[in-house]
C-alpha cells in the first residue's frame, strides 16, 4: 500500500455542533491520528467555501481519503462525495463522521462527553477510511412504463401527469371505480366548489387517456426488480361483466332484486343493488356483481341481470385474471382510512341515533347522495334545529392516534356553513386549537364566524342522552369545559357530526412491505427526507403521494401527486439510472454452494447457479443489507464498502483512549 | 438551570408524581374539566391548575379547593389524550397543600386526617368513631344545626337498626407490625422531603 | 371446578356498614363451590384518605397486605370492594414501574420484617374472577331460579373500570351485563354505568355528592331498571342510604333498590334473601323477588326503523 493521507474537516454546523462539542479540540486532536496530514474546522462545511476547502485539499497536500466530520450522511454525504470527485478522488475514499445526531444533539447536557464521543466517531472514521477502495456506480436501464397504486385524486393527479408527458401509466384501483374519497364529497373547502364537477373531468380523462392503462377493481399481489426494471403480478378482480359488451345502460341494477346496504360509497347511509356500479359518474363505467349478497351465487337462481342484459354481457362464470406488468418506476398512492368513531365509546357513534361521522354527513349533504342533499336527522324526515361538530375525533390524542389530521378543522367549517346555509340551524364548533394554515383557510374561518357559527374550546368529554334538566330531555347532550371561560358546559343539541381523523390504511404496514416503502410512527409511509424529498422512499424507483404519506388535503395530494409525476419523468428522460456500488459479492473460487444465503436475501438478489454449484448475486437487484455477509458459513461473501478489515478497522479507531494524552503528539 | 434557582413548583410536582413527566405535554383541551363529576365544584378546572401551575402560582395552587373535589374517579385520567396521570397529580397537590398547611378545604383534610386516625390507631377504618368525631369536632357548625343534627342523627338511627353502623371498633392483631412500617414509611418520607 | 380457595381480602367496609356483601360473598361462593380465605391480620387500605395526605405510607400501608398474603403462599389476591381492590392493584403496579418507589415501601415494610416483590401476586376483583374463573356456562348451569322479567342497571362504578381496563371498557364496560343476562334478567341500556357515586363526597359537600347520585338513580330507573346492581360497598352506600337525601334536594321520589352482584347471583342460584344479607338495605329490595316470572318474557321487538329512516351504523359483530 502506497502512502496514506488523510484529510479531516470538523464542522461547527453554527451552534448546532459547536455549541456542545468543543470543534476546534476535536480538530486538532485528530490532526495526531495516523495517516492525518490535515485536519481543520469550518463554520459550515457544507457551504461552498467549506467544499472548496476540501477540493484544494486534495490537490495542494495530495490527500488520499477525507473524513468529515459533521450531520447524518443523510443529510450531506453526497455534498461531500461530489465535493471529492471534482477534485478528482473517487468518491468512496471519502467517510462521514456524525458528530451532531450522534452527538451534539443527543448529549446537550454533557459537553465533555459530547466532543469525548465526537473524537471517538473521528478516529473511527480515521482508521476506517484508509481500507475504503474506490467504486464504481453501476448504470442500469429504465422502463418508461409506470406503475400507480391507487386511483384516488393523488393517483389520478400522478397518472395523468405522466401520460400527458407520453408515457405510459398503469393506474391499479382496488374499487370499482376510481375516485377515491374525493368522489364521496359534497363541497370542498375553502371554495366551496363541488366535489364531482371538479373531480369527474379528471376520473373521465384518467379513463380515457390513450397513456393509461386503468386496472379497476384490481389489487397488485407481487413486486419483483428493481427500479428501472420493476415486474409487477396483478390480480383483476372478476366483476362478473363483460367489459367488451357491457355499455353501462342500467338495465341489470334497475332490475335486481336484491338491495344492500352500501358501506362504501354511501358510508352506510344509502343502498345499492347486489349488480351495481358505486355511483353515476364512476369510471370505468361498468358494473359488477357483488358475490357475496347475490342470490345466484346462494342459490343458483335468480338470474334477473342475465335476463335483462340486451348485450348479453353478464358472465356469472368469469374468474380472477393475473396480469404481470414491467414498469421502470412505481407511485404509491393509496390513500388514507378514516378512524371508526366506535373506538371511543363515550362519543356514542352507533348506540346514539343522531350522532353522524364526517362521511355520513358529506353523504347526506350531496345532492347525489340518499337524502337528495336534506341535512336530516336519523328518522330521514326531521331538520336538525341544532347541530354539534366535535373536531379531533381520534387524533391528537395518545389513546388513539397521536398525529393531527390536518383536514378537520377546515371541513369542519364546511360543515358548519353547509348546515347554516341549508337548514338555519345553530352550529356549535368543539375544537381544541383551530388550523387553518393554508391559502385562503384563515379567511374561510372569518367568513364562517361572521355566517354566525359559535365556537367553543374544550375538547369534548362525552355525549350522552343521560340528560340532567328538562331542557335537555330527548336531546344529545355535549359534555365538555369551555376552556375559554374555564367552567364546564353542557350543550343539548339535534345533531352531532363527529370529525373523525384520517389514519393509514390498515394494510399500509403489508403494502409497504411488498413495495420496499417503510412505515414511520404514525403508520404512514415514510419519505426519504421530510423536507427535501417528501415524495421518494427509501427504495429507488418507489416514490409515494396523497394521504398515504400523511394526513393532507386536496391541494397538497395533488400537489405530491404532480411532484411524484416529476420525479418519475426526470428518471425516464435519463433513460439509465446510476446505482450505489454497494452491493455484496460471492468469492465463487470458494463458496460451497450451501445455498444458506439464498432464502436470507430480502431482495431475492442471490441465485444458485447449478452448473458452477456456485451462489451468485445479481448486483442490480442486491441492495447491500449485509445480510448473506453475516450469514454466509464459509465467510466468503463480501460487502462492497462494507469489508471486513472496514469494519474492524473502525472499531479499533473507536476504541482509541480519547481521554488520555488527548493533545500529546504521538 | 441555574444552580442558586430553587425549584420550580411544576418540577416539585412532576417530581412528587409517579409517571408526572407527562404534565408538561398538557394541550390545555379541557377534557380533564369536561370528564370531571364535580367539576362545577371547583374553584379551577383541572386544566386551569395545570396551566396556574405552569406559571408558578404557588399559592393560588395549593389554596385551591380543585384537589379537595376531586372524587378519585380517574374519568380524567383515561380520557386525557396525553396520559397526563391527573388523579395522582391531584394526590399530589393535596399532600403539598397539607405540608404547607396551606389548603382551602377543612372539610375534605380533616375527613382524611380522622380517618387516618383511626387506622394508624386499630389498623382498620371505624365508621362509626369517624362519622361522630368528625362531625363533632371539625363540622360542629354544621353539625349542631337543629336541622342537621336531626338528619344525622335519624341516619344514625336508621343505619344502626339496618346493623350497618356497628359501635364497638375492631383492630387487628399485630398493630405493633403496622405501626412501626407506617412510622418507618413516615421517616423515609421526610428523607425524600428534606433532600 | 375443582375447589378452589381464593386469598381473600374483604376490606374494612364489608366487616362494617356493608355486612349484606359479605354474607352473600360467602354464600355464593360456598354454592358455587370455591373457598375465600382471608389474608391472615389485613388492614385496612387506606382508601382514598391515605393518599391524599401521605403517600409513602399509603402505599406502605396497602403493601403489607400484600407481603403478607404473598408470605401466606398466594398467587393472587381476590377484592370485592373497587376501591381496596385499586390500591391494591395500584400499589403493585407502582412498585413494579417505579424502582425508586419500590425500594421506600419495602424500606418501611422491613420495618415489620416483611418485603414484597411487586409482580408476586395477581390483584383481582371479584366480579372480573366470577366472570373469569366460575364462567358463563358454570352459572347459566347452576341458576336454579332464573330471574326472569327483573331488568337491572349494571353499575360499574369508578375503579374497576378505571384507571386500567380490567374489564372490557373503561367507558361501557358490558361483562356485567352479560352475566344478567345469563341469569336470566335483562340488563338495561345503562348509560351513566361508569360514572362516579361521589365517593366520600356525602361526608365532604353534601350538594356535589347528591348531584352525583341522584343523576345515576335517575338515568338507571328512565333506563326501565328495577333495581341497580354494585360491585363496591361505597357505591351501594351512596346510592341507597343516601337516595332519601338526593330525592328531597331535587324534589324526586326515586325509590329503586340497589343491589350486590353476590346478591343477583345468589338468588338466581335459588338462595334465599336470609342467606343473602337482605334487610339491611334502605330501599327494600325484597319485592324484587314477587316481579321474577315464571318464563322469559316475550322479547320486545325491536321498533320497526320508519321506512324513510336512514340505516343506523353498522356495527361490527
Amino acid at each position: 500500500m502506497s502512502e496514506q493521507r488523510v484529510g479531516v474537516y470538523v464542522c461547527h454546523c453554527g451552534h448546532n455542533i459547536a455549541g456542545t462539542v468543543d470543534v476546534e479540540h476535536v480538530a486538532e486532536w485528530s490532526a495526531n491520528l495516523p495517516n492525518v496530514v490535515i485536519s481543520r474546522d469550518n463554520k459550515f462545511m457544507c457551504a461552498s467555501t467549506g467544499q472548496e476547502q476540501i477540493e484544494e485539499d486534495i490537490k495542494e497536500f495530495d490527500l488520499t481519503h477525507v473524513v468529515v466530520a459533521s450531520c447524518s450522511p443523510h443529510m450531506h454525504e453526497k455534498t461531500f462525495r461530489n465535493a471529492c470527485a471534482r477534485a478528482g478522488l473517487n468518491p468512496y475514499l471519502f467517510e462521514m463522521a456524525n458528530i451532531r445526531e450522534h452527538a451534539s444533539w443527543v448529549h446537550a447536557s454533557d459537553k465533555d462527553g459530547a466532543t469525548n464521543k465526537a473524537k471517538s466517531l473521528v478516529s473511527a472514521a480515521v482508521h476506517r477510511v484508509i481500507h475504503q477502495e474506490p467504486l464504481q456506480p453501476m448504470q442500469v436501464d429504465i422502463r418508461p412504463e409506470t406503475l400507480v397504486v391507487g386511483g384516488g385524486i393523488a393517483g389520478i393527479q400522478t397518472a395523468l401527469e405522466i401520460a400527458d408527458a407520453g408515457y405510459h401509466v398503469y393506474l391499479v384501483e382496488r374499487e370499482p371505480s376510481i375516485g377515491g374519497h374525493m368522489a364521496m364529497f359534497d363541497k370542498t373547502f375553502p371554495t366551496l366548489d363541488c366535489s364531482a364537477c371538479i373531480l369527474t373531468p379528471k376520473m373521465f380523462d384518467a379513463g380515457s387517456h390513450p397513456h393509461i392503462t386503468l386496472l379497476s377493481y384490481s389489487e397488485v399481489e407481487q413486486v419483483d426488480g428493481y427500479v428501472g426494471n420493476f415486474t409487477v403480478r396483478v390480480r383483476r378482480k372478476a366483476r362478473h361483466v363483460d367489459e367488451d359488451l357491457c355499455t353501462g345502460c342500467g338495465s341489470c341494477w334497475e332490475k335486481c332484486p336484491i338491495k344492500v346496504i352500501d358501506t362504501v360509497f354511501e358510508a352506510g347511509l344509502g343502498s345499492r343493488k347486489a349488480i351495481y356500479r358505486p355511483f353515476p359518474q364512476a369510471v370505468p363505467k361498468y358494473p359488477i356483481i357483488d358475490v357475496e349478497n347475490c342470490t345466484y351465487y346462494k342459490s343458483g337462481k335468480c338470474r334477473m341481470c342475465e335476463k335483462v342484459c340486451p348485450t348479453e354481457a353478464i358472465r356469472f362464470d368469469q374468474e380472477d385474471e393475473i396480469l404481470e406488468v414491467e414498469v421502470g418506476n412505481i407511485v404509491l398512492a393509496t390513500g388514507f382510512q378514516l378512524f371508526d368513531p366506535r373506538r371511543i365509546p363515550n362519543y356514542g357513534y352507533g348506540r346514539l341515533e343522531n350522532v353522524f361521522t364526517n362521511l355520513e354527513f358529506e353523504r347526506l349533504s350531496n345532492a347525489a347522495g340518499p337524502t337528495e342533499g336534506k341535512i336530516v336527522l336519523r328518522d330521514g324526515v326531521t331538520e336538525p334545529e341544532s347541530v354539534a361538530i366535535v373536531h379531533c375525533v381520534g387524533s391528537r390524542d395518545k389513546n388513539y392516534n397521536s398525529h393531527c389530521s390536518a383536514i378537520c378543522c377546515m371541513a369542519s367549517l364546511k360543515f358548519a356553513h353547509l348546515v347554516m346555509e341549508k337548514t338555519g340551524a345553530k352550529v356549535y364548533n368543539f375544537y381544541i386549537d383551530m388550523r387553518s394554515i393554508s391559502k385562503g383557510y384563515e379567511e374561510f374561518y372569518h367568513r364562517i364566524m361572521e355566517e354566525g357559527a359559535s365556537f367553543i374550546r374544550g375538547k369534548v368529554s362525552e355525549i350522552t342522552d343521560a340528560a340532567h334538566t328538562p331542557e335537555e330531555e330527548g336531546k344529545l347532550i355535549l359534555v365538555c369545559e369551555d376552556t375559554l371561560i374555564g367552567r364546564p358546559r353542557r350543550v343539548p343539541v339535534d345533531m352531532v357530526i363527529l370529525s373523525a381523523g384520517l389514519e393509514p390504511r390498515a394494510d399500509a404496514q403489508e403494502v409497504g412491505y411488498m413495495f420496499g416503502a417503510g412505515c414511520g410512527d404514525t403508520g404512514f409511509f415514510t419519505e426519504r427526507h421530510p423536507k427535501l424529498d417528501p415524495v421518494a422512499t427509501v427504495t429507488e424507483g418507489v416514490f409515494i403521494a396523497g394521504a398515504c404519506q400523511g394526513a393532507k388535503d386536496i391541494p397538497d395530494s395533488v400537489a405530491q401527486g404532480a411532484a411524484a409525476a416529476a420525479r418519475v419523468l426526470a428518471t425516464i428522460s435519463k433513460k439509465q439510472v446510476n446505482l450505489e456500488p454497494v452491493r455484496a459479492e460471492i468469492d465463487e473460487s470458494r463458496c460451497s454452494g450451501c445455498r444458506i444465503c439464498n432464502n436470507m436475501c430480502p431482495y431475492h438478489a442471490i441465485d444458485f447457479i447449478e452448473a458452477d454449484g456456485v451462489s451468485r448475486v445479481n448486483p442490480a437487484l442486491c441492495k447491500g443489507c449485509g445480510t448473506c455477509v453475516a450469514a454466509c458459513p464459509s465467510q466468503v461473501i463480501n460487502g462492497a464498502h462494507f469489508t471486513f478489515d472496514q469494519l474492524i478497522a473502525e472499531i479499533d479507531g473507536i476504541m482509541v483512549d480519547v481521554t488520555a494524552g488527548a493533545l500529546e503528539v504521538v | 438551570m441555574k444552580a442558586a434557582e430553587k425549584s420550580t413548583l411544576f418540577d416539585r410536582v412532576v417530581k412528587a408524581t409517579p409517571g408526572g413527566e407527562a404534565l408538561a405535554q398538557c394541550l390545555q383541551c379541557g377534557s380533564c374539566g369536561g370528564s370531571c363529576p364535580s367539576a362545577v365544584d371547583m374553584d379551577h378546572s383541572p386544566r386551569a391548575l395545570f396551566a396556574m401551575i405552569n406559571a408558578g402560582m404557588e399559592d393560588e395552587v395549593l389554596g385551591s379547593n380543585t384537589p379537595w373535589y376531586c372524587v378519585s374517579c380517574y374519568a380524567c385520567t383515561t380520557r386525557c389524550p396525553q396520559n397526563i396521570p391527573i388523579t395522582d397529580i391531584m394526590y399530589t397537590l393535596k399532600q403539598m397543600a397539607v405540608q404547607r398547611g396551606h389548603y382551602d378545604h377543612p372539610h375534605a383534610i380533616k375527613f382524611s386526617e380522622t380517618f387516618i386516625g383511626f387506622v394508624e390507631q386499630r389498623g382498620r377504618g371505624f365508621e362509626f368513631g369517624l362519622a361522630t368525631r368528625y362531625h363533632l369536632f371539625h363540622r360542629p357548625k354544621q353539625f349542631l344545626q337543629p336541622t342537621q343534627v336531626f338528619k344525622m342523627g335519624a341516619m344514625g338511627a336508621n343505619m344502626m337498626r339496618r346493623q350497618r353502623l356497628p359501635v364497638r371498633p375492631v383492630s387487628i392483631r399485630e398493630i405493633d407490625q403496622l405501626q412501626a412500617i407506617l412510622a418507618k414509611a413516615k421517616v423515609v418520607a421526610a428523607k425524600e422531603m428534606q433532600a | 371446578m375443582s375447589q378452589k380457595t381464593y386469598t381473600y381480602y374483604p376490606g374494612c367496609s364489608l366487616q362494617h356498614g356493608n355486612h349484606a356483601y359479605e354474607v352473600s360473598n360467602r354464600a355464593v361462593a360456598k354454592a358455587l363451590g370455591f373457598e375465600l380465605a382471608e389474608i391472615d391480620d389485613w388492614n385496612c387500605c387506606g382508601a382514598t384518605e391515605y393518599f391524599s395526605l401521605n403517600r409513602l405510607p399509603a402505599y406502605a400501608l396497602v403493601a403489607r397486605n400484600l407481603a403478607r398474603a404473598a408470605d401466606g403462599g398466594a398467587t393472587e389476591v381476590v377484592a370485592p370492594c373497587s376501591a381496596c381492590f385499586l390500591n391494591l392493584y395500584k400499589t403493585d403496579k407502582h412498585m413494579k414501574l417505579y424502582p425508586k418507589l419500590n425500594d421506600q415501601v419495602n424500606e418501611a415494610l422491613g420495618a415489620g420484617n416483611l418485603s414484597y416483590k411487586p409482580g408476586t401476586l395477581k390483584v383481582r376483583h371479584l366480579l372480573e374472577m366470577i366472570i373469569t374463573d366460575v364462567g358463563f356456562d358454570m352459572l347459566k348451569d347452576r341458576t336454579r331460579r332464573p330471574l326472569y322479567g327483573l331488568n337491572f342497571a349494571p353499575y360499574y362504578g369508578c375503579l374497576i373500570a378505571r384507571p386500567d381496563n380490567v374489564l372490557d371498557s373503561t367507558e361501557q364496560p358490558t361483562l356485567m351485563d352479560q352475566m344478567i343476562e345469563v341469569l336470566g334478567a335483562k340488563a338495561t341500556d345503562f348509560h351513566l354505568k361508569t360514572f362516579c357515586c361521589g365517593g366520600h363526597m356525602t361526608q365532604i359537600s353534601e350538594e356535589t355528592a347528591y348531584g352525583m347520585i341522584h343523576r345515576i338513580i335517575k338515568n338507571a330507573v328512565d333506563s326501565g331498571a328495577d333495581a341497580i346492581v354494585t360491585i363496591c360497598p361505597m357505591c351501594q352506600m351512596n346510592l341507597d342510604v343516601y337516595q332519601g337525601y338526593a330525592n328531597d334536594m331535587f324534589g324526586t321520589k326515586y325509590e329503586i333498590p340497589v343491589m350486590f352482584f353476590t346478591q343477583v347471583i345468589g338468588l338466581a342460584l335459588g338462595l334465599s334473601p336470609r342467606e343473602l344479607g337482605f334487610g339491611q338495605e334502605f330501599v327494600n329490595m325484597s319485592g324484587l323477588i314477587d316481579k321474577i316470572q315464571s318464563s322469559p318474557p316475550p322479547k320486545a321487538k325491536a321498533a320497526r326503523r320508519p321506512k324513510e329512516a336512514l340505516p343506523m351504523p353498522v356495527m361490527p359483530e
